[in-house]
């Protein structure tokens, strides 16, 4: 009785979600599946640049690149909202695009140069995005934030690419800087919070400016 | 997730050759669908084989005057290829239509042919779903069919095909290339490569055990007035309600593919003969046989409403 009492709440968590999870079992989770569920975690080694730094890491595979950089590296920036590629909070710039860390793994991007939040800019020299987006007030609680400015960072770079997207009206002409061409290519960014005008206007701000 | 030990293959062949020596192998390239299921422990491989240093990224001419597009190329890459935008509006326009630019910075072409439905109940392990785990039943068949197939379906599995690439590359007679473990390669006709749910809704491509998808290539432009019209219920970033690809000539004459309404790309192609004589008859005939829940029948009216648009939208600009 006295060991239970001197467990910490924490601990006392984890004992509760493993005896939970070997007590019930989904009903359609395969014999072959659960074989493979005895398998022990595999370690792998890769290197990898984070915001211009070079990082030796080692981590078991299933490590996607979103929780390398959150749990392995403590950059915190670049949040995890539904962890299934259907927010846009976990986007980061992995080689100049912008992507889903959630929905990739660590160990796929040996070599690969990582841009997140805190290597766009700091309090001190904020990027641009970031000061249009405290200009213009966009956002409110804030969580989607670090991956709606990653995503609008690399969306400008898109269009002057000349990357088409469902809003452009013509496939053979360059798309233009305008709103609907900003919603479309933000669509994959969500906001609880519905600051999306104000993010607009943000990365509208941007684009003259550097146009 | 389920542990799992990672490799990277050096070529294609091997790519299949070391997923056929280990039980529960998977390839990986985009990723974006695989880890989304492993997460859910939908998918739960023993081995991830990493295709994406393979050099399948490029899109070629073919002899033939088609393009051979690299199992790897991004799905932004291949919507942004000149040549695609030029001579396959269509299949440009489908894949604009699909996912939100983060995951078409990932996901590939031949990864895109490969994803699997999103069936709210396949994606529920607490539910039975024949496709998940055959025999255990089908809870879409009575349940929130809204989404759901409407054609091509059986009482085993109601699901739908989600991609829309794949609906475009259909009404193109995009060809699929592939190798076997023993290094053999064969050419499937997409019209092929879905298989039908039948009794065994599991059992979702033509493809053997291990056999990895090297290109897609086109035939020859055929020229036309090129549409993909997707109706959905937010206008971006939703799978589609029902989605039309159109190639129509000068004519009149042409031909067209439906997602969102089937286990597969929909296309008839002796029913275009209809085309002619408008929507409602072209409509009747792509759905003849169509088994509609009461939740999804509307989707019948769907399709013809958007093929008389598409139809309409080809009128004015030939």
């Amino acid at each position: 009785m006295l060991d239970v009492m001197t467990i910490s709440r924490r601990e006392l968590l984890i004992v509760g979600v493993v005896t939970a999870a070997a007590v019930i079992l989904p009903p359609f989770i395969s014999a072959q599946a659960s074989a493979a569920n005895a398998a022990q975690p595999v370690k792998t080694k890769l290197s990898i640049w984070v915001n211009d730094a070079r990082q030796e890491m080692e981590f078991d595979t299933r490590t996607t690149l979103l929780d390398l950089l959150r749990e392995h590296l403590q950059l915190t920036g670049t949040k995890k909202g539904c962890d299934h590629g259907q927010c846009g909070a976990c986007t980061v710039i992995v080689d100049g695009r912008r992507i889903n860390s959630c929905l990739t793994l660590a160990v796929m991007h040996e070599g690969a140069k990582v841009t997140t939040i805190e290597g766009l800019g700091t309090p001190d020299q904020l990027h641009p995005m970031q000061a249009a987006f405290i200009k213009h007030d966009g956002y409110q609680c804030g969580y989607c934030t670090p991956g709606q400015i990653c995503s609008a960072v690399a969306v400008l770079g898109e269009i002057r690419d000349g990357i088409p997207s469902h809003a452009s009206p013509n496939l053979t002409e360059p798309p233009r800087l305008i709103a609907s061409e900003l919603q479309e290519r933000m669509s994959g960014n969500i906001c609880r919070c519905g600051a999306y005008s104000n993010i607009i206007a943000a990365i509208t701000e941007v684009a003259e400016a550097s146009a | 997730m389920r542990p799992f030990n990672y490799l990277r293959a050096q070529s294609p062949a091997e790519a299949a050759s070391l997923s056929a020596q280990v039980h529960g192998s998977r390839f990986i390239a985009g990723g974006t669908n695989l880890l989304d299921l492993m997460k859910l422990d939908i998918e739960t491989p023993t081995q991830l084989i990493d295709v994406n240093h393979l050099a399948l990224d490029r899109i070629e001419a073919t002899p033939e005057g088609g393009l051979r597009i690299g199992a790897l190329v991004r799905n932004t890459d291949l919507a942004a290829d000149p040549r695609i935008r030029k001579d396959y509006a269509v299949l440009a326009r489908a894949l604009l239509a699909g996912a939100s630019g983060q995951l078409r910075n990932m996901a590939t072409t031949a990864g895109n042919l490969l994803q699997r439905t999103r069936c709210p109940y396949f994606y529920d392990t607490h539910q039975a779903c024949n496709k998940r785990q055959p025999g255990s039943g089908c809870a879409a068949i009575g349940g929130f069919s809204r989404q759901l197939g409407i054609i091509g379906v059986s009482d085993a599995c109601i699901a739908t095909h989600p991609s829309d690439m794949a609906v475009a590359m259909r009404a193109l007679d995009a060809q699929v290339e592939t190798v076997r473990p023993d290094g053999t390669t064969r050419v499937i006709a997409i019209t092929d490569l879905h298989r039908l749910p039948g009794n065994t809704p599991n059992i979702e491509t033509a493809l053997a055990p291990h056999e990895l998808i090297t290109a897609v290539t086109l035939p020859a432009p055929i020229g036309g007035t090129h549409i993909y019209q997707k109706v959905r219920d937010r206008a971006s970033y939703a799978f589609a309600l029902v989605s039309v690809a159109a190639v129509i000539q000068q004519d009149g004459s042409g031909r067209v593919a439906l997602g969102g309404v089937a286990p597969k790309p929909w296309r008839v192609e002796s029913a275009e003969t209809a085309m002619a004589k408008g929507a409602k008859a072209l409509s009747e005939q792509l759905l003849a046989g169509a088994t509609p829940t009461h939740e999804n029948a509307f989707k019948l009216t769907l399709v013809e409403r958007t093929l008389a648009s598409v139809m309409a939208q080809a009128r004015a600009q030939a």
